[in-house]
């Protein structure tokens, strides 16, 4: 089952330079809610032996990454009755190259690290993704896909996550995933309000606070 | 138990009152607020009398550091649910419930950081005190308060993901063992802990809960957030939110002092004091906004806690005691502004002038605030301030005190420019507004807390009490550094 885990971390890459490909929110959504199933799949294929503690945190992050979250945000499209993203801040082409570029660098990074670990591949996968995530934060004008580049960038912190399994008990992961779902959904709720109020969700048309 | 209790009646009733479909009011809601809110306290105050064991496996514990926090939160929770009884007579949030029980969400959130031992729950706690405020800084629901719960949000959780990577990385430092990330436990073995990895923890959760303190260049949320929120939120946000974000910082520093790396750590934390406290002056000059004014001012103070930090010695118990000085400050700001809010809709200058004839009691604590804010004697502020000073200059650090008494300055005229400015100007022509003042709105509900404050801070000039002092020199030598 070992063999299973760096295929399913390359998969979480090509996850990751998928959603930064694509201008359909819909497919951005997708390939979010692949990701979350992937990394449920981790903690078990991870663990030395099978404990309840791995299956129970994968079930819990199939269910909030792979299931909850996704669905949640496509329910927010459907209401906001939004696409596409039209003009990012930096193309589809240039952010997809940027996103090989934080590749190439979380493994060099990664390289470096004085770590003990059962999954080398698990601290440049996390370090791409969370990169990655920042990308697509900080290039997008949608609120929508900013959310999900910050479900992007928890991933990211997450994947560090699973290699101090024994430091975090399984209460604290719960925690910390119970954390993030809310705070999506809180996010949720703001853009589905900037929609209406602003009838865009474009988060570069927030400008009226200034000194 | 009584550690238990601090955190879970709270949240218990936070649940209640969101999730019950009854308390559609805002009667029932609020007097719950009051009831929590004293029964905490009357449960803080039993931690100073006898202290409490740890609780659930040494999760939870009220060390010094801990209870200093703690016990500003309570302080300024009860404060705030007194002027609330007199904030809903003018003012009605849309849902009571998303009201008061985002406010008990807060307290549970705020209590279970300061109490918690265990670095990962201490995250899931501060994660939560953002979650649950972000709701009541919605509250008015127009375009601008969107804009700010918006900014907030990303800000904020970006930056409190970082933190949870810093969290991991402490957990890497201890290598193969991969012990619970246990406060004590970390603190006896640091000196086995992987250097390399522990300087990065401390950067990522500096830089992490950073942003939650709002210390520059992670303020930017800061004004607007502040600006847009109930003046009531923003009050227990500059006070006690920022305090617990700060808490986060102190425990790293604390697991740094024991592992011997302060070295690392002190260069960084004056780093970010410093710029703070040049940011803030910067943006204080020509400042047109009371509650923007106070969010800047709120930069500073956030800056000189983690200067105190950083500079070590008798520092670190000028930042103890500057953490309990400037939530109680700001608290007070916070509720007297809301006042002005109250009684002209806007916490513009333009809007405000002539306050002391208008609202003759706030207007008194406006400008005794801002001798109090900015660190005039007698206040409790001017003694942490000079603390801090002094350990600039017993490090002979000569150009980090020059820095601090000029920016110090700087911020002391363009606060006072704003606030006397509001306070002796002519009151606008009152044929275009289109709101009345009225004095009646200056109700007991509204002056007692900011009064009850500004008493405390007063004292705090003047004497600090025993047992306060003793519990503050304890968290100042934990930091590494030393009492007065």
């Amino acid at each position: 089952m070992r063999d299973a885990a760096p295929i399913i971390l390359l998969l979480v890459v090509l996850s990751d330079l998928a959603i930064l490909g694509t201008s359909r929110l819909s497919s951005c959504i997708r390939g979010l809610a692949a990701q979350g199933f992937l990394l449920g799949l981790l903690p078990v294929l991870i663990a030395p032996q099978l404990s309840v503690h791995a299956v129970s945190l994968a079930v819990g992050t199939v269910i909030v990454k792979g299931v909850a979250l996704p669905w949640f945000l496509s329910w927010a499209i459907r209401e906001a009755a939004v696409r596409r993203e039209i003009e990012p801040i930096v193309g589809f082409i240039a952010s997809q190259l940027l996103g090989a570029l934080a590749v190439a660098l979380a493994f060099a990074i990664a390289s470096r690290l004085p770590l003990h670990t059962v999954q080398p591949l698990l601290v440049p996968v996390s370090l791409a993704t969370l990169m990655i995530g920042f990308i697509v934060l900080t290039t997008r004008r949608k609120a929508l896909v900013q959310v999900v580049g910050y479900v992007i960038l928890e991933n990211g912190v997450y994947l560090f996550g699973l290699t101090q399994t024994e430091s975090v008990p399984f209460l604290i992961e719960l925690g910390v995933l119970l954390d993030v779902f809310v705070g999506v959904f809180i996010m949720g709720i703001v853009v589905f309000h900037i929609n209406r109020e602003f009838d865009s969700l474009d988060a570069t048309r927030l400008t009226e606070l200034t000194d | 138990m009584r550690l238990l209790a601090l955190c879970a009646i709270p949240l218990v009733t936070a649940l209640v009152v969101l999730g019950v479909p009854v308390f559609r009011g805002r009667r029932v809601p609020v007097a719950l607020l009051l009831v929590v809110a004293a029964a905490h306290l009357a449960l803080v105050i039993s931690l100073w009398i006898t202290p409490a064991l740890p609780a659930l496996g040494g999760w939870l514990a009220a060390d010094p550091l801990g209870l200093a926090v703690l016990t500003l939160t309570s302080v300024l929770f009860l404060v705030t649910a007194i002027y609330i009884v007199g904030y809903l007579r003018y003012e009605a949030p849309r849902s009571g419930r998303v009201f008061a029980g985002g406010l008990l969400a807060f307290l549970a959130a705020a209590s279970v950081v300061a109490l918690s031992h265990h670095l990962a729950m201490l995250w899931v706690g501060m994660e939560a005190t953002t979650l649950s405020v972000a709701p009541l800084v919605f509250l008015h629901r127009d375009r601008r308060s969107l804009e700010a719960t918006w900014k907030y949000l990303v800000v904020s959780s970006v930056g409190i993901a970082l933190a949870l990577l810093g969290t991991f990385f402490l957990a890497s430092a201890q290598g193969e063992i991969g012990r619970p990330l246990l406060l004590p436990d970390l603190i006896a073995h640091a000196r086995e802990l992987h250097p390399a990895w522990l300087r990065a923890a401390f950067l990522f959760l500096l830089v992490g809960f950073g942003t939650k303190m709002g210390l520059a260049p992670m303020h930017t949320w800061k004004p607007d957030t502040y600006g847009e929120a109930p003046s009531l939120v923003s009050g227990l946000m500059a006070g006690s939110l920022t305090s617990c974000a700060f808490l986060g910082v102190a425990r790293i520093t604390e697991v740094l002092a024991a592992a011997r790396l302060v070295s690392f750590a002190q260069p960084v934390l004056i780093a970010f004091g410093l710029l703070s406290l040049v940011v803030a002056a910067t943006f204080i000059i020509g400042q047109r906004d009371v509650k923007r004014l106070l969010a800047y001012s709120s930069v500073e103070h956030m800056g000189l806690l983690v200067l105190g930090l950083g500079l070590g010695g008798v520092g670190a118990y000028g930042t103890m005691l500057h953490l309990v000085n400037n939530g109680l400050a700001k608290g007070w700001m916070f509720l007297v502004t809301g006042n002005i809010v109250l009684a002209t809709g806007s916490a513009t200058a333009a809007a405000n002038r002539g306050l002391a004839r208008t609202l003759p009691a706030s207007a008194t604590l406006l400008v005794l605030g801002l001798f109090a804010v900015t660190g005039s004697p007698p206040f409790g502020l001017f003694l942490s301030e000079f603390t801090i000073l002094r350990a600039a200059i017993d490090g002979g650090h000569a150009w980090i005190a020059v820095i601090i008494l000029v920016t110090l300055a700087v911020i002391f005229v363009g606060m006072a420019a704003l606030v006397l400015g509001i306070v002796l100007g002519t009151p606008p022509a009152p044929a275009g507004t289109a709101r009345r003042i009225v004095p009646a709105r200056e109700s007991p509900w509204l002056i007692a807390g900011p009064i009850a404050l500004a008493v405390i801070v007063l004292m705090l000039g003047v004497y600090v009490p025993g047992p306060l002092q003793d519990i503050l020199t304890r968290a100042a030598l934990a930091l590494g550094g030393r009492g007065p």
